[in-house]
């Protein structure tokens, strides 16, 4: 397993124990009340909607790689596709935002199946070798399919109204609705960690032989967190296609991929508020960066390297550590 | 004009030779990487960024230096080979003890800074190399035109596979290789230093892959994006071989070169996406590779 060492696991934020329900439900009020006041005290909303969405993107990642011990190189793969179908269903549909949503959703968690049957068929290096590629082949598809119209992407999408009653158009109303979508995302994450489910799959990323052993077929079990990975970053996708009233190439190519491991890394693998932090840290650095071209390519690797080689347990697990070491 | 399978054979052979060089590349690449993941048990995805330093290096030995091809063919795998060995020293050797994925992430973190700083400098339009006086031009085979350097890369890249192939199966220093890769502390118990054997190997497979863009520089222009699209065909390369063995890496490379190439005669839609669907299809069929074992 990558990440989690004895004292990750231990760690109140982790929460392994229903103990460490409260402390997290705390810091998750916490968390909304602060991104509700945010866009309040002069951070712009479109930053934080950006942001948001790689959170949701990030922590659905992070259910595979954290949980589940299955490092995927290929998830932008679901995030793209989401996003095309999204936009195309609002765009050339008309469909309400909520359908062009949920249809993106949906076409992601197919992908997911379809991706996810292939590729726990093997382990470790190759599982990340092989969604890289089926993430590069889907790449290609969305290069050549007349319907993504290649290099341009979908623009213009219409935002339209939410159940037919509330616009969109506003900015501040879109991100209440994006924060909503987050938090209810972030909620069902914690709760199928914590579920019969997640223990399960918890045991299989430790020691898979045991599990299987133990009558759990594991291959069902791995399926399954791989398509509510694939779900879960589908409905980021799908939403940040809303959002920003695009949809690109760029969401599907393989850098989009590297950044979910590294907004995941920084963050903290594992731990449950990590991939948060790490979004808005790496969203918030490149934003902050952004006339200087390439070279935020350049300290994106740095920050890996030093993540890789010094920091393994992300901002939150060390901080995590740190508390629980204090407190003993 | 004669045609086969309503082709004519003119665009079928220089299809399939392009294909071949591809495969040439691809097997290249796959070896230093299965060499690599044998012993260090690291999947080295700088290893595109290496090719693409190979190239570089090439390119700044005849631009600054007046040093020619056939030189850089031995001058560029020894510099980046050596940048390869400081990376080992340096970084990679505090990963062995942790989980496999780590060195994954690493390599694939220092892939971006290698990526960026070249990205940085020369922009992505490519820079060209000029095919050395002794190859250009080419030979005319009457039912095609084979240009020399093309030829010059299917023979090098052909010896370079069996002459790591040899290495590697058939002599002494092979032999410690292959055992250390089966149980590294009872190599080391015999009185080996198996850490200066896996510093070394890094640095070899590495040199392979500069090797390689060295070759690439007159056929591909000199791009500093030129490995990144490159080291996910030749994962998928990898997942369909297997890491298993030394030849399998080499006929899989070639193979899926050719594959490609009659892809893009017959059904030129797919040539991007055949390799990756063929991956899938050995997946459905024979998840550990055409030449791997299940472990």
């Amino acid at each position: 397993m990558v990440g989690a060492s004895p004292a990750v696991a231990k760690n109140a934020l982790a929460g392994a124990v229903p103990d460490a329900a409260r402390p997290f439900l705390v810091a998750t009020a916490v968390m909304a009340g602060a991104l509700a006041l945010a866009p309040h005290v002069g951070i712009y909303p479109v930053f934080l909607m950006k942001a948001l969405c790689f959170a949701l993107f990030a922590c659905a990642f992070n259910l595979l790689i954290g949980f589940g011990g299955l490092l995927s190189f290929g998830h932008a793969m679901f995030l793209g596709t989401a996003g095309y179908v999204s936009a195309h269903a609002a765009k050339e549909w008309g469909a309400p935002p909520e359908l062009a949503i949920l249809a993106g959703t949906a076409a992601s968690a197919l992908l997911g199946v379809v991706s996810g049957a292939l590729a726990i068929r093997r382990q470790g290096i190759y599982f990340a070798m092989i969604t890289l590629a089926l993430a590069q082949m889907i790449f290609f598809f969305c290069v050549q399919a007349p319907f993504t119209h290649g290099e341009d992407g979908i623009q213009a999408v219409p935002r339209g109204k939410l159940f037919g009653l509330i616009d969109l158009s506003n900015t501040l109303v879109m991100y209440y609705v994006v924060l909503a979508i987050f938090l209810g995302a972030f909620l069902l994450i914690f709760r199928v960690i914590h579920s019969p489910f997640g223990n399960v799959l918890k045991a299989i990323r430790e020691n898979e032989p045991r599990a299987i052993s133990l009558g759990y077929d594991a291959e069902r079990y791995k399926l399954l967190a791989f398509v509510l990975s694939a779900t879960l970053s589908g409905l980021a996708g799908a939403t940040k296609a809303i959002v920003f009233q695009l949809a690109s190439l760029t969401d599907v190519h393989w850098t989009m991929s590297g950044e979910v491991v590294l907004m995941t890394l920084l963050g903290g693998m594992g731990t449950i508020f990590g991939p948060v932090v790490g979004a808005f840290a790496i969203i918030g650095l490149e934003s902050y960066l952004a006339g200087f071209g390439q070279w935020v390519t350049v300290i994106t690797g740095g920050i890996f390297v030093v993540c890789v080689l010094a920091f393994r347990r992300g901002i939150v697990g060390e901080l995590g550590a740190w508390w629980v070491a204090r407190k003993n | 004009m004669t045609e086969i399978f309503g082709v004519p054979t003119q665009a079928l052979f220089g299809q399939l030779l392009i294909g071949l060089i591809n495969g040439a590349f691809y097997a290249m690449l796959s070896l230093g990487l299965a060499v690599i993941f044998g012993l260090l048990n690291i999947i080295n995805f700088t290893h595109g960024a290496q090719y693409m330093m190979g190239a570089f290096c090439s390119y700044f030995l005849l631009q600054y230096a007046g040093v020619g091809y056939w030189w850089s063919l031995f001058i560029a795998p020894v510099v980046v080979g050596a940048t390869g060995v400081v990376i080992e020293r340096t970084m990679l050797s505090r990963l062995y003890k942790l989980d496999h994925l780590y060195g994954l992430l690493l390599t694939f973190g220092l892939a971006l800074i290698v990526q960026g700083v070249f990205t940085n400098y020369y922009g992505s339009s490519g820079l060209p190399y000029r095919i050395p006086d002794e190859l250009s031009g080419g030979i005319n085979l009457g039912f095609m035109f084979l240009p020399k350097y093309r030829a010059w890369v299917i023979v090098a890249s052909v010896a370079i596979c069996a002459a790591t192939w040899f290495l590697i199966e058939r002599t002494k220093l092979g032999s410690y290789l292959r055992a250390a890769t089966e149980n590294r502390t009872l190599v080391q118990a015999f009185g080996i230093n198996v850490p200066r054997m896996i510093t070394l190997t890094y640095g070899f497979g590495v040199g392979l892959a500069a090797f390689a863009g060295v070759m690439a520089a007159p056929i591909y222009q000199v791009n500093p994006q030129m490995g990144a699209n490159m080291i996910i065909v030749v994962f998928a390369v990898v997942v369909i071989g297997g890491m298993g063995s030394i030849l399998g890496a080499i006929i899989t490379g070639f193979g899926l070169g050719v594959i490609e190439g009659l892809t893009k005669v017959f059904y030129p839609e797919a040539s991007n996406t055949v390799i990756f669907v063929i991956m899938v299809i050995v997946l459905l069929i024979k998840p550990a590779g055409l030449f791997g074992k299940e472990r």
